[in-house]
């Protein structure tokens, strides 16, 4: 039952590295993805999403760690149709039609789907004769998930599929992906757009510097930022006995700031204001936006990582 | 399990196509890929023929003919220069697909390296024999004589020559990151076919030029096609040119190509 392609997971990445001169771009991932999954790889530009999907795809190679996906390489899935992208840096001739540039592309699968089917799931049937170079960034967007939806592969890998996209845009090409993963079809897309990981996914992988900063549910995710912030001026501030009040997820010391993320606000007040010296002490409440940038931003990885990452989190 | 998985085909059965991609499909859109392309097929069909009508006016002269560079000769000379705009041309495409992004697209695909090469110096080829036939067209019509077999022979070999320059298209495709390669290329294929001898003898060139002949990659794909009609002597270094150019080129095309791949 293991050996059969069917049962393994759609996608196993573990400690996988891949670095750029001096870049970590990729600095340890482990990731598992069942079929079936809709998920989203959630970060700011630089964060690692491209880099990972491509090793997903076969596109480049991990310096360290494994990546299997549907229990075997990248490139033997791709050979067989099993994976499929919409990238947002794969190119079209523009001096081919709509159709051709779907058959010349389902003429290197073993067993495409056909090729009107595709055109009219992809919503690109009236664009069928026009020359690639003449359709829009949308439309061109719409041919390359035609190009995708071919193989009828497992996975499909989406890597900021609605850069560029007006609002309209973006919302019919969603739920021309939605409608087409309702029959079970495995999708990873990577975005920037915090809505369009809360819509369309129903898991949330964030990264950040390349690294899983959280992963879970779109809920749980959102409820990494459901807590408050306390921040206070305190000399000599023991992480430790911060770290295992109840309810705090981070603590962070900076000089003789402390910054603690939690749940229960009212309870490190409490402590800080009755068993410590410290002072200035201010609460604040974040919503998901600053989840996110808190998550995501350039600064030192806070200690909700290794928990967060794990997806006990919530 | 297979509930959750989409399609007609289940996962275990599926298969990577065979002869990694290739096949006539592919083939038929490049060919019409190419015809689209205008300036492409006017310029490897009209340049040739051209190149031949002013020659035909200096054969006039009697310059030529007095030194046994019969009209036959310069038609061959010629047509192995259609062949090899051509097939460089036509191999030199592949730098339009890097730069939108094609290669790339492909690579997403099942389709092998090896299987888009070969379709890539196909339609070179293609090309490539196209030039020659319109070139001996107009030969016959301007009444060039030679015996049936050697029109053959000759059109054959120096069709043959579209492999050698094939091979160079794509190394310089991969090369030059242009959507203008050819024009970079056109005075370099110049070079190779004045000091090659395509369309004068070598003995008229200066001396130092003559030196070099011999090193030019068309050397000995003329000298070879040309031979089945002036006879003589075979020169095994005509051929060596050939092995050696061809190899030389494909294995520089090979080599970016491979970087171009682990670039990602």
């Amino acid at each position: 039952m293991a050996d059969e392609p069917g049962s393994a997971a759609a996608i196993d990445l573990h400690n996988v590295h891949r670095t750029f001169g001096a870049i970590r771009a990729v600095d340890g991932i482990d990731l598992h993805l069942e079929l079936g999954e809709i998920a989203a790889l959630l970060g700011p530009n630089g964060a690692g999403k491209t880099t990972t999907i491509d090793m997903i795809l076969g596109l480049g190679r991990p310096d360290q760690g494994s990546v299997s996906v549907l229990g075997m390489s990248p490139s033997a899935a791709v050979s067989r149709g099993l994976v499929s992208a919409v990238m947002q840096t794969g190119g079209l001739l523009k001096d081919l039609t709509v159709r051709e540039t779907v058959r010349l592309t389902a003429s290197l699968y073993a067993e495409p789907r056909p090729v009107d089917d595709v055109l009219d799931r992809a919503g690109i049937t009236h664009l069928a004769n026009r020359l690639v170079g003449k359709c829009s960034g949308g439309e061109q967007q719409r041919v390359r998930f035609a190009l995708a939806l071919l193989p009828d592969p497992a996975l499909m890998a989406l890597d900021e599929p609605t850069a560029g996209m007006d609002v309209e845009g973006r919302r019919d090409f969603w739920s021309a992906i939605r409608s087409d993963a309702e029959r079970g079809r495995t999708v990873l897309f990577a975005t920037h757009y915090l809505e369009e990981a809360d819509a369309y996914a129903d898991r949330i992988i964030l990264l950040r510097q390349g690294r899983i900063v959280a992963d879970g549910t779109a809920a749980e995710v959102r409820s990494l930022s459901s807590g408050r912030s306390v921040r206070a001026s305190l000399a000599e501030a023991d992480k430790r006995t911060l770290s295992s009040l109840p309810g705090v997820r981070s603590v962070e010391i900076r000089g003789d700031r402390v910054l603690i993320q939690t749940m229960d606000s009212d309870a490190v007040a409490r402590y800080l204001l009755t068993a410590t010296a410290a002072h200035d002490v201010e609460i604040v409440a974040h919503n998901l936006e600053d989840a996110f940038l808190a998550l995501t931003s350039d600064e030192p990885a806070p200690a909700v990582e290794s928990r967060a990452a794990d997806g006990s989190a919530a | 399990m297979s509930a959750k998985v989409p399609g007609t085909v289940p996962l275990a059965e599926r298969q990577a196509p065979p002869m990694g991609g290739f096949n006539l499909t592919f083939l038929s859109i490049e060919v019409r890929r190419l015809v689209r392309n205008r300036r492409t097929v006017m310029v490897t069909l009209v340049v040739p023929v051209v190149l031949f009508l002013l020659f035909k006016a200096n054969r006039r002269s009697g310059a030529l003919e007095g030194i046994g560079f019969t009209a036959g000769a310069t038609m061959i000379g010629i047509a192995v220069y259609g062949a090899m705009l051509a097939a460089t041309s036509g191999g030199a495409m592949v730098s339009i697909e890097r730069a939108q992004g094609w290669s790339r697209q492909l690579r997403l695909t099942p389709l092998r390296p090896a299987a888009y090469i070969a379709i890539k110096i196909l339609v070179a080829m293609l090309l490539g024999l196209t030039s020659v036939t319109v070139v001996y067209i107009f030969g016959a019509i301007d009444g060039v004589q030679m015996a049936p077999s050697t029109w053959v022979l000759t059109g054959i070999l120096a069709w043959a020559a579209s492999l050698v320059f094939a091979s160079f298209g794509l190394f310089m495709g991969y090369l030059l990151p242009s959507e203008n390669v050819m024009q970079i290329i056109s005075p370099v294929l110049g070079v190779f076919s004045l000091l090659g001898g395509l369309f004068i003898p070598i003995g008229l060139l200066p001396s130092i030029m003559q030196d070099i002949a011999p090193f030019m990659p068309t050397y000995g794909v003329a000298s070879i096609a040309r031979y089945p009609l002036v006879g003589g002597s075979f020169d095994p270094t005509w051929l060596l040119s050939v092995v050696l150019w061809t190899a030389g080129f494909a294995a520089a095309a090979m080599i970016l190509f491979r970087r171009d791949t682990r670039r990602a």
